[in-house]
């Protein structure tokens, strides 16, 4: 019966059910799984697959938002009973996402945002056109680990460092790792400005994530994640 | 017999109108605070930034909008006409990057990439008009948009297809103009360029793009919506829904137009685009973007107004079969559209690169595209008859004095990028990029800087000194890398 449920937890993310997920989550819960197994036993394994299909492009970035969904949907419900339960689950690090000032475009973040939270991380979006001492400031209020912002314009691309300036103004850059992205970015600008790392794509972005938690862990780590 | 394409019955454009009348109803359409109170003023219903456009109203602003204009060159002649079935093609507009002649690598544009464009594309009959093609990183930011223009007015006589990139610079583009054209109220009467202005979608036309239509309005100077559904992401997924985001984006922003100046020049345009669900890119090429674009200027041909499009260009990073496949079909098909001004040639990657080579070679497609549809025509009395009458069945028709008469009009001559040449087994010709090059340098052997008065000239260069005056520009950067004849 567990195995069962374990299985359709997975299938409900992969096929991208949100309801499923948060039906099969209760359900767990009744049947006495713990939230934690529940996650990384019956979820988790579900957006990793999925993961790995639009990696294969076997599945489309509507089918990657749907099973994110799901995912959010069924960790609602079990991070609710951590809660209740008084246990803090570990996550993959804290987020702060925003488009740099003076743009509105959000499509490329949103799609970031959806996919660190399926993946375990918790992100707090700032929503589009926010000027760089915001970034700073939420990054001090959620204890941001990483910091990433996107721009869509070459001429907002600019305010990129502007972010990356703040940080270092109001001595938060040493803890932050910043990264960036948006069509205009580049591996080159983002060294030039000193971010620590650039991704091309939603799924990059959450490999990026990854690694620079990785990074952090390790503070002598001399390695460029560029 | 003019051939023709059309992808929407007539009940369909009827039902696309409907739901775009919808639309700007409910929910309504996202305007500046720039805007909001002449659409206030006129009845429109405004909800925290929200206009909610009364259908009488927007209508009123399609009546009022002309079903045609001209474009000029220097001397003042109407070469580019918006309006009817009449096809206009030009250069991609905008690129940050360019497919460095050499390397065939992206790189940043520079000022002296833009001015052999421009050079190019003067000396090429297919494009109509010039375009503000790339934007020179060797100049700062802040002087982009009208540096550019000043560039093109100086190297070119052709009609500007141009755009600002913020709500106050439009002021030094029109004045550059306006020092060209002999005064505004010349450049009223016979502009010389077209300003390109993108709402965002869905339905928002943002402070810039607000301001840039009614201040356009007022200048007298054509405004051409650049409207940007990207279906699937920022616009329904389906071809006809995304139609129809366009239409509710055109209408509400011909509104806004022709509530600052009824009359005022206006063209429904954009650059519609599917939304690649592997990549999360807007493939230009897909064919799926060219349907769009035919789709849209149809909604807007049955409005009788000027229409636009973006097509010819291509999504990869190389000059190559892709890019030559994606941009000859576009291109074709916009022409079977009858879309007065087709954007977008030599551009790759997505709009983000340009490349001379691609130009040259787009202007071949475009030549393709242009004699498709002068149609088959019937040329004397007798089709063929006569024709045998005097040769029988020798087949000698290259003697006949009707092969002689017609065939510059039955046959178009492309250039040497095009290989019609007869070659023995085991011979390698050149490739398309050699003959590309080849083309480019003929071209620019040939080119002239068109001439200008002087004084014109001087006030241009003046103006352009004055305003980046605080970015101590050396004077060779200013000037394109010097002006050369």
């Amino acid at each position: 019966m567990r195995l069962e449920t374990l299985s359709a937890m997975k299938h409900s993310v992969v096929d991208g059910l949100p309801d499923t997920a948060r039906k099969l989550a209760r359900q767990a819960l009744a049947q006495g799984i713990s939230p934690l197994a529940a996650i990384s036993d019956g979820f988790v394994p579900g957006i990793e697959a999925v993961g790995e299909q639009f990696a294969k492009r076997q599945i489309f970035l509507p089918d990657l938002m749907a099973s994110a969904e799901a995912m959010q949907a069924a960790m609602a419900v079990l991070d609710l009973e951590l809660r209740k339960e008084g246990i803090n689950r570990p996550t993959a690090g804290v987020v702060v996402l925003g488009t740099t000032k003076g743009d509105i475009h959000e499509i490329g973040k949103q799609l970031v945002g959806t996919l660190l939270a399926a993946n375990g991380f918790r992100v707090h979006d700032l929503g589009p056109d926010v000027p760089g001492q915001a970034f700073a400031a939420k990054a001090l209020e959620f204890g941001a680990d990483i910091v990433g912002v996107s721009a869509l314009l070459t001429t907002t691309m600019r305010n990129q460092k502007t972010v990356i300036e703040e940080l270092e103004k109001t001595g938060l850059r040493a803890q932050v790792k910043v990264m960036v992205g948006g069509a205009p970015v580049t591996r080159r600008w983002a060294e030039e400005i000193g971010a620590d790392g650039y991704a091309k794509d939603a799924m990059g972005a959450v490999a990026l994530a990854r690694s620079l938690m990785s990074a952090k862990a390790q503070p002598n780590s001399t390695t460029v994640l560029l | 017999m003019r051939p023709k394409l059309e992808l929407l019955d007539g009940s369909l454009v009827e039902r696309i109108l409907d739901e775009a009348f919808q639309l700007i109803r409910e929910p309504g359409i996202r305007v500046a605070p720039y805007a909001i109170e002449l659409l206030h003023s006129a009845g429109a219903h405004i909800v925290g930034g929200v206009v909610q456009i009364p259908e009488a109203l927007a209508r009123h602003a399609l009546d009022t909008a002309p079903h045609e204009f001209f474009l000029y060159d220097r001397s003042g002649n109407p070469v580019v006409h918006y309006g009817g079935d009449d096809v206009h093609y030009d250069p991609g507009s905008s690129c940050l990057n360019i497919l460095d002649s050499e390397t065939q690598r992206t790189r940043p544009a520079q000022s002296a990439d833009l001015v052999q464009l421009v050079q190019v594309t003067e000396m090429l009959p297919q494009y109509a008009a010039q375009s503000t093609a790339v934007v020179c990183d060797d100049v700062p930011a802040e002087i982009a948009d009208w540096y550019r223009l000043l560039l093109v007015l100086l190297y070119s006589a052709k009609p500007v297809v141009t755009g600002a990139f913020s709500g106050s610079s439009l002021h030094s583009l029109l004045e550059l103009l306006a020092i060209e054209s002999g005064g505004s109220e010349a450049l009223r009467q016979k502009p010389r360029a077209v300003f390109d202005v993108c709402p965002s979608p869905p339905l928002n036309w943002s402070e810039f793009a607000s301001q840039n239509m009614m201040d356009l309005a007022r200048a007298g100077v054509p405004a051409e919506i650049v409207s940007m559904p990207q279906a699937g992401a920022t616009a329904p997924v389906t071809l006809a829904g995304a139609i129809v985001q366009h239409a509710a984006e055109c209408i509400s922003g011909i509104t806004i137009h022709q509530l600052a100046f009824p009359g005022a020049p206006v063209v429904w345009g954009g650059a519609p685009a599917i939304f690649d669900m592997r990549t999360g890119t807007c493939p230009m090429g897909a064919i799926e973007t060219t349907m769009l674009d035919l789709g849209c200027a149809q909604v807007g041909k049955y409005l009788g107004l000027p229409t636009h499009g973006y097509l010819v260009a291509g999504d990869g990073i190389c000059v190559d079969a892709q890019a030559a496949a994606e941009s000859g079909i576009s291109a074709v098909l916009g022409a079977l559209a009858g879309i007065n001004m087709i954007s977008g040639a030599g551009m790759l990657e997505f709009t983000g690169c340009q490349s001379i080579e691609k130009l040259v070679i787009d202007a071949e497609a475009i030549a393709s595209a242009q004699r498709l549809i002068q149609g088959i025509e019937q040329r004397s009395e007798s089709l063929a008859v006569s024709m045998f009458a005097q040769t029988g069945l020798h087949g000698d028709f290259l003697k006949l004095k009707e092969t002689r008469a017609f065939f510059r009009t039955e046959q178009h001559f492309p250039s040497a990028v095009v290989d019609r040449e007869a070659h023995s087994v085991g011979e390698a010709g050149p490739n398309i990029l050699t003959r590309a090059r080849q083309r480019i340098a003929d071209l620019l052997a040939s080119y002239h800087r068109p001439e200008m008065s002087s004084d014109r000239e001087q006030a241009m260069l003046d103006f352009g000194r004055h305003e980046a005056r605080e970015f101590e520009l050396p004077d060779l950067v200013l000037l394109g890398c010097g002006l050369r004849d």
